[in-house]
């Protein structure tokens, strides 16, 4: 990536300054998530010990297991220290018979104590292994694949979006795109999934504006991709959406699926959603863990700050969104390549010099994070159905992408808000991609805003916004002791107040007892696997 | 050729598509057909553009997308004329108000704040639309409804439960409550609207059921009366639009909510419609 010499002339004073700011508004955080657990979390270990399967009405049996566990003793000390003490003393043969029994109410759970406590967490641990194991071998894969075919020629990666609700549908649409161009296919996620409390089961053909994310509709995709992969010589990326109520579950199915890259934003579901900003943290973190182990890069959104509020005067809101999403990905294991931290090209175009704007911000941000691949999403609030107005703004938007080496372009679509795309629609934007690349791919290096000039100037207020909002933010002090909790809570980012107690999913949020056992954690935190 | 005057202007009431020379009726279409491109694909794009009444038409761009469809591009004149006296409007039936008129009217009929309660129903997560009415930030450069001084507005956010919404309606007594309805996949914004509506003339008594206006991009003109509301919003509605339709609204029935008949009137008229 761009390890080139800096183009804008930004305080390395204030960079640092942002930074531990981010880490003083995101520690007091990270403490709570590791001392709370939730229903997600649970389930997660259950699946990593190979649960899968729901009962007749689709409720997955993961969900049986830990709503039983949770009736009995409580999910305090983990689901995995009553479960497999269930197991060693025979309740059951395996996992699944234990969830179908318990469903029935056929089996009582414990608190195991001494040797019997010593045993059922081994037993626990030695159960989440082969999970843990086929995710590093899902890695491992990934590596050789990519060396066998190759990684996409150019940067910005193009990445593309299907979203037909069937699964079946989107398989020979996403293989087109990929013959066509893209470098990476997202499946949209039906729209009404993320509010689920449970993930659906198989192979699924209908869906809300999107597919639905399944373990099975992920291992459909991830064959046809790689079957195109090798047609291609290109190792073709499926991305997917690690957020709503089960973050920590679909991480770990894309994990055990080999998906690439993962949606996962720090404050999102909270913001957009209305998801309990405890639950939502304490999900991510688990969630970002996996995704470090599984060599996934997360893409965050940024973009909906943008869509929602003025892509001006909120510009800062988007650095300091980036910072968080940086500091807790960090904390989490992630390292700089596997940051797809999120921007968009939303300004007005009717402002004089909205692309000089453009070109600051994305810049700001390639230079803030020089080594994490950066994705950039296109034009979606200003495209007003004049679709060949559109596509320019589509051209310039590709143009920024171009000039400040963006790691990951989403391709935008004239037809943007009008329909979903035509099969034309899609072709165009790649064209536009693929000329706006190849006719000025090299601009990066011969552009350089000048000293103090439009650009230098308008990054270095960005900067300096973003890194009062900050000071903002660690300054809300409130009875939650953590100060980024009290400014969601007061509405700082948008008009948005989210409570720390209020917001879907609490009641899914429990508090760790001191015996707390977590295997996956154990695996994740103690580094090697087997 | 007979004519209509239309402010210092005449215009004809028949007209065809303008290229660049009166009278040409040229028009430019583009479609995709699911063949490879070859002669036969170029025929049968030709072929399509006569059916659509392009005569003559000239194919300009054909270009195969991989290879089981093309992509064409057609300039041509069409055969079909427009008759302007054919052509029916549904013009804004209330008068456009001020922020300030807004407040005003509200404070001399009602004599309180007019209470909006909004929300995204249904699966549908996508919040713009209502954020752009309702959050002060607004759009198109006009604020939203949370800058009324005399309105109050309660936002419920997104994939809000419709009995959610009637429980919260009756909470806050609401006089109006605005739906936004973005994804239509499989009809959804229909089946969504019609259950909403249906809840809440279950739920209150007829007569007393709070405005029910719902915005969104792909609600068909005219629709309102089939779907059980009082207003659709379409694509580009400014809140200004939304707040003035509100105060024409509710000072319609507000003068006439004091006597039983004024209330009946309007029940019946809302059955009527439908």
């Amino acid at each position: 990536m761009s390890a080139a010499k800096p183009k804008l002339e930004l305080d390395p004073v204030l960079i640092r300054k942002a930074r531990a700011l981010a880490r003083k508004a995101g520690a007091p955080v990270v403490k709570i998530a590791r001392t709370h657990t939730t229903v997600s979390v649970e389930r997660a270990v259950l699946r990593l010990a190979g649960l899968s399967g729901a009962d007749h009405d689709r409720l997955p049996w993961v969900n049986h297991l830990v709503d039983a566990v949770r009736d009995e003793v409580g999910l305090e000390h983990g689901v995995a220290t009553p479960v497999f003490d269930a197991i060693r003393r025979g309740a059951a043969p395996d996992l699944l018979t234990l969830a179908q029994k318990s469903a029935a109410g056929s089996i009582s759970f414990r608190l195991p104590e001494g040797r019997d406590l010593v045993a059922a967490k081994s037993l626990a641990l030695r159960s989440v292994r082969p999970g843990m194991a086929r995710i590093d071998r899902n890695r491992a894969t990934r590596d050789r694949m990519i060396k066998r075919h190759g990684d996409p020629r150019q940067r910005p990666w193009i990445y593309l979006i299907v979203a037909t609700g069937d699964i079946y549908e989107d398989i020979p649409q996403a293989q087109t795109a990929a013959r066509e161009g893209a470098d990476v296919i997202a499946v949209i996620r039906s729209t009404g999934q993320s509010l689920l409390d449970y993930v659906p089961e198989g192979a699924t053909r209908e869906g809300y504006a999107g597919t639905y994310a399944t373990q099975e509709n992920f291992r459909l995709m991830r064959a046809a991709l790689d079957e195109v992969s090798k047609e291609l010589g290109r190792y073709i990326r499926l991305v997917n959406y690690a957020s709503g109520l089960c973050m920590p579950e679909i991480a770990t199915l894309a994990g055990l699926e080999r998906l690439d890259m993962m949606l996962n934003d720090s404050m999102y579901g909270i913001l957009f959603r209305d998801i309990n900003p405890i639950r939502t943290f304490v999900d991510q973190r688990f969630s970002r863990q996996i995704h470090a182990r599984a060599g996934i890069i997360i893409n965050t959104g940024e973009d909906n700050y943008l869509t929602t509020a003025d892509a001006v005067e909120a510009a800062h809101t988007v650095t300091v969104s980036q910072l968080m999403n940086e500091y807790f990905a960090k904390e989490a294991g992630l390292q700089d390549w596997q940051l797809g931290l999120g921007h968009a090209f939303e300004i007005n175009p009717d402002l004089p010099d909205s692309f000089r704007m453009e070109l600051a911000h994305a810049m700001l941000a390639r230079q803030l994070f020089p080594n994490a691949p950066l994705k950039w999403m296109p034009p979606t609030k200003h495209m007003t159905g004049d679709v060949f107005r559109g596509y320019l703004l589509d051209g310039f938007f590709n143009l920024v992408g171009a000039m400040t080496g963006q790691g990951i372009l989403l391709v935008g679509m004239m037809t943007e808000a009008v329909v979903t795309p035509f099969l034309s629609d899609r072709d165009l934007a790649l064209q536009n991609v693929r000329y706006v690349l190849n006719a000025a791919g090299g601009l990066a290096e011969d552009f350089h805003p000048p000293r103090d000039g439009f650009i230098q100037t308008r990054a270095r207020r960005v900067l300096s916004e973003a890194v009062e909002l900050l000071e903002r933010i660690v300054n809300d002090t409130g009875q939650s002791g953590a100060p980024l909790l009290e400014a969601i809570g007061d509405g700082t980012f948008g008009l948005m107040k989210r409570p720390a107690g209020a917001g879907k999913g609490l009641d899914g949020v429990v508090r760790r007892a001191p015996g707390y056992d977590n295997p996956a954690t154990t695996l994740l935190e103690g580094g090697a696997g087997t | 050729m007979s004519t209509r005057d239309t402010a210092a202007e005449k215009w004809p009431d028949v007209i065809r598509p303008y290229g660049d020379t009166t009278g040409d009726g040229m028009v430019q279409v583009s479609f995709t057909l699911p063949i490879p491109h070859d002669k036969r694909a170029e025929g049968a794009a030709l072929q399509l553009a006569a059916k659509m009444g392009l005569a003559p038409a000239m194919l300009v761009h054909a270009k195969a997308m991989g290879p089981h469809f093309t992509f064409f591009v057609v300039y041509g004149s069409v055969t079909h004329l427009v008759d302007l006296r054919e052509v029916v409007v549904i013009e804004r039936e209330f008068p456009l108000l001020s922020a300030k008129e807004v407040n005003a009217e509200i404070k001399k009929r009602l004599h309180r704040k007019l209470v909006v309660v909004g929300a995204c129903i249904g699966t549908d997560a996508h919040t713009v639309g209502i954020d752009a009415i309702l959050n002060i930030k607004g759009f198109a450069g006009e604020k939203g409804l949370e800058y009324y001084r005399e309105i109050k507005v309660v936002n419920c956010g997104a994939q809000v439960l419709v009995p959610e919404l009637v429980a919260r309606a009756r909470a806050e007594e609401a006089d109006a409550v605005l739906v936004s309805q973005v994804v239509t996949q499989k009809d959804a914004h229909i089946h969504n609207t019609m259950t909403m509506s249906a809840a809440f003339r279950e739920a209150y008594p007829a007569g007393r059921v709070p405005l029910l206006v719902v915005g969104g991009p792909r609600f068909e003109q005219g629709s309102a009366g089939r779907l059980g509301i009082d207003r659709i919003f379409g694509k580009g509605t400014t809140p200004g639009e939304v707040a003035s339709y509100l105060v024409h609204a509710m000072t319609q029935a507000g003068t006439q909510a004091g006597t039983q008949t004024g209330a009946q009137t309007r029940a019946t008229t809302k059955e009527h419609r439908r």
